[in-house]
């Protein structure tokens, strides 16, 4: 599969659009009333990252955030992708889960908790901890195209954003690589005729569009609830195989194409002031600029 | 090998009958084998973080455990205790991931894992429901009970239920008139044909009236303990009954009530191993036990500990933050240490027990006064420290204290520990 590194414009697709006051219905779209028995082959994204419910702390000089023993877990977002690509192997639809991280050693625990929920196998594509840090989006789409060529894979899903750095990238551009069609911000995912019919959550509501598969999903945050690891799937997890490469290895190139020049505490909130009727309200927020 | 070599200096130094050292790692090996040293677990170690000192494995368990704690249980720990609610659906939440029977064997339902498996997963659950998690231990010890000891037949047909906690279990050997001195307990089991009938009474029974399953030992034969025996009653038998449900200081999650046989017809086959087998079973079931219930006041500690250092840090008096005065701060260090000292001591005994050491009943009963007590301590300091705001039920520091208080007293008061490992010194130890 040619890697295309422009950015195409978006297919067109078939749309329904829900807005908040109502339904529109602009096409009618067939969907067949069996299940149909696939095997795609689905490969997911899953990112260490800070634990979400740890106090983050601004590093002393003053370029990122305080990560040597401070608790990390998979990225929420990506839970929820792992979950949905395991329900799609048990409604059939999916053959195989390959769960992939790239990221430093610890990235394996990572792999293996994807593992543990019922993916298949994993690759780990090892990034020394230096570079951790300064791994973009690019990269990372990049390596994953890389592997859906090797891989042969029918399905990416990620999640939508990785908490640490809130990109909300990497799917679209790993999309945009394989010339792909993308389906971001998914709160629910159906199949229908060989192809997918996605509900996005989207500013104004929520929009249903198809997409033809192969096809690159991003997860939000409705799409589903991440089921428990259970102890049998835990100990079964240890003898999943997980795959070991560099970046290198499949040819890309990590070198940053940006720097950080300054990570801060956001401003401590200051404290409000009461007035004293309505009048003098509307007459602050005029002068704040506010109305 | 720098390390090695240092350690098996150390090592050597204690071994009789080596007068040289020799650099190469087999004999160290050897002798560090004959001491029983070879275990891989000596070379873990364990902190603050009860993460550290684990295999990857354990450590994905102790996760998941505590996810499910903190996401499932600490929401509801306070309306537990409050209402005194037994949370079935919970439980059963709990038994899907193979929390109902964490170290019966696979074969017929059990999870297969280890002691020191278990102690880190109740250790972690204690954090959502110190009471909750010490009923869940206590199923968890009927279950192996069974599994251990039962036929196939009694293994068929119980181990997948509790397993699953389709059904719930309770460990039946208190009475009202035999606590600590349990050999003489005089709840009888006569023989009438195939079957037995069960006369007396037993008190203080956790989960009592609303389990399913009781674990009874009663007296079949003579006098002392040879003449128990360990007989399986299913709820519904008539002449099993039930006394009100006691009001606790703590445990409130979980029921206790006295549990009553008038002419109580059980079938024979429900005796679990042989006859006159129940005191030796009781006293097994309770190693493990022993275990379980200390790791359920150290987890209780260390979720009263973090809770601790998180408020010193917050409060302020005298226009600085508790955690600056020195006075907290030796508190917060006696209570840090007292709890990696407990974790080492639980641990352990988890893995003597695992496996099979000839010390398992001194290093149980040490690990179970030890740890309880001490532990018990520490919740206490961390109550001390939230000031005012630890007595109110907002905060959960009460509840780790109300709940492991009685730890202190069951499962073998501190008391007959002390006697265990008396006679453990006194006898064999050397």
């Amino acid at each position: 599969m040619k890697l295309k590194p422009e950015v195409r414009q978006d297919r067109p697709s078939t749309r329904r659009v829900q807005g908040i006051r109502g339904r529109v219905q602009l096409f009618s779209i067939k969907s067949s009333p069996f299940t149909i028995t696939m095997s795609l082959r689905v490969l997911v994204g899953v990112k260490r990252v800070i634990d979400y419910a740890v106090k983050i702390r601004v590093r002393p000089d003053k370029l990122g955030v305080v990560t040597d023993g401070v608790k990390h877990s998979m990225n929420p977002f990506d839970e929820i992708a792992i979950e949905e690509a395991v329900r799609l192997k048990e409604k059939k639809i999916a053959k195989e889960v390959v769960a992939i991280s790239c990221g430093p050693t610890q990235a394996q625990e990572t792999i293996r908790t994807a593992l543990a929920m019922g993916a298949d196998r994993g690759i780990h594509v090892e990034i020394p901890a230096k570079e951790v840090e300064k791994l973009e989006p690019l990269h990372v789409a990049k390596i994953m195209a890389k592997l859906v060529e090797q891989e042969k894979a029918d399905l990416v899903v990620l999640g939508k954003q990785a908490i640490d750095d809130d990109s909300n990238a990497t799917a679209q551009m790993t999309a945009a690589l394989l010339d792909w069609p993308q389906a971001t911000f998914a709160s629910k995912i159906e199949k229908t005729d060989g192809e997918l019919q996605v509900t996005r959550e989207v500013d104004g509501g929520l929009e249903i569009i198809k997409v033809k598969l192969p096809a690159v999903v991003s997860a939000d945050l409705r799409l589903n609830e991440p089921r428990y690891a259970t102890l049998p799937n835990i100990m079964k997890a240890k003898k999943k195989k997980i795959a070991k490469m560099k970046a290198a290895d499949l040819g890309v190139d990590t070198s940053p194409h940006f720097e950080v020049l300054d990570v801060a505490d956001p401003p401590v909130r200051e404290a409000g002031i009461k007035v004293e009727d309505v009048d003098t309200l509307v007459t602050k927020l005029k002068d704040a600029g506010r109305i | 090998m720098p390390v090695m070599l240092s350690f098996s200096r150390g090592v050597l130094k204690c071994c009789n009958g080596i007068s040289k050292f020799t650099s190469r790692l087999e004999p160290c090996v050897t002798k560090l084998g004959m001491m029983g040293l070879t275990s891989p677990h000596r070379h873990y170690v364990t902190s603050l973080n009860p993460s550290h000192g684990l295999t990857e494995e354990q450590v994905a368990i102790y996760q998941l455990a505590t996810d499910f704690a903190v996401k499932e249980m600490l929401p509801n720990m306070a309306i537990w205790d409050e209402k005194e609610l037994f949370p079935v659906d919970t439980m059963r939440a709990a038994a899907a991931l193979g929390f109902g029977a964490i170290y019966a064997s696979e074969e017929y339902g059990g999870t297969g894992l280890s002691r020191l498996d278990a102690s880190i997963i109740f250790e972690a659950l204690s954090k959502g429901c110190t009471s909750t998690t010490a009923y869940i231990s206590i199923h968890n010890m009927c279950a192996w009970m069974i599994d251990h000891f039962g036929n196939s037949s009694q293994k068929e047909q119980w181990i997948p239920q509790l397993a699953a906690m389709e059904k719930f279990a309770s460990y039946c050997l208190t009475e009202p008139g035999s606590g600590s001195d349990a050999a003489s307990l005089s709840t009888t089991a006569k023989r009438d044909g195939s079957d037995l009938i069960l006369n007396g009474s037993k008190a203080f029974i956790s989960g009592g009236g609303d389990t399913d399953v009781y674990l009874v030992m009663c007296r079949t034969g003579g006098q002392g303990p040879k003449g128990i025996s360990c007989v399986l009653v299913e709820k519904g038998t008539p002449g099993l009954s039930f006394g009100k449900k006691e009001k606790k200081v703590g445990w409130n999650s979980q029921p206790t009530r006295m549990v009553i046989f008038e002419d109580c017809r059980v079938p024979a086959s429900n005796i679990i191993g042989s006859e006159g087998q129940g005191f030796n079973i009781a006293m097994k079931g309770l190693n493990g036990g022993r275990i379980n219930i200390a790791s359920c006041s150290l987890g209780a500690a260390q979720a009263s500990i973090e809770a601790a250092v998180d408020y010193v840090k917050v409060r302020k008096q005298f226009s600085k933050p508790l955690s600056s005065f020195q006075n907290t701060q030796f508190r917060l260090a006696e209570m840090g240490t007292e709890v990696v000292a407990s974790r080492l001591l639980v641990r352990n005994a988890a893995q003597a027990l695992q496996d099979d050491h000839p010390d398992t009943v001194a290093l149980c009963s040490m690990a179970k006064y030890f740890v309880t007590e001490r532990c018990f301590q520490v919740i206490n300091e961390a109550l001390q420290l939230h000031g005012g705001y630890g007595y109110l039920k907002d905060y959960p520091v009460q509840q780790y204290l109300r709940d492991s208080r009685v730890h202190m007293i069951l499962e073998g008061t501190n008391e007959v520990m002390r006697l265990l490992i008396a006679r453990h010194i006194l006898s064999e130890w050397k």
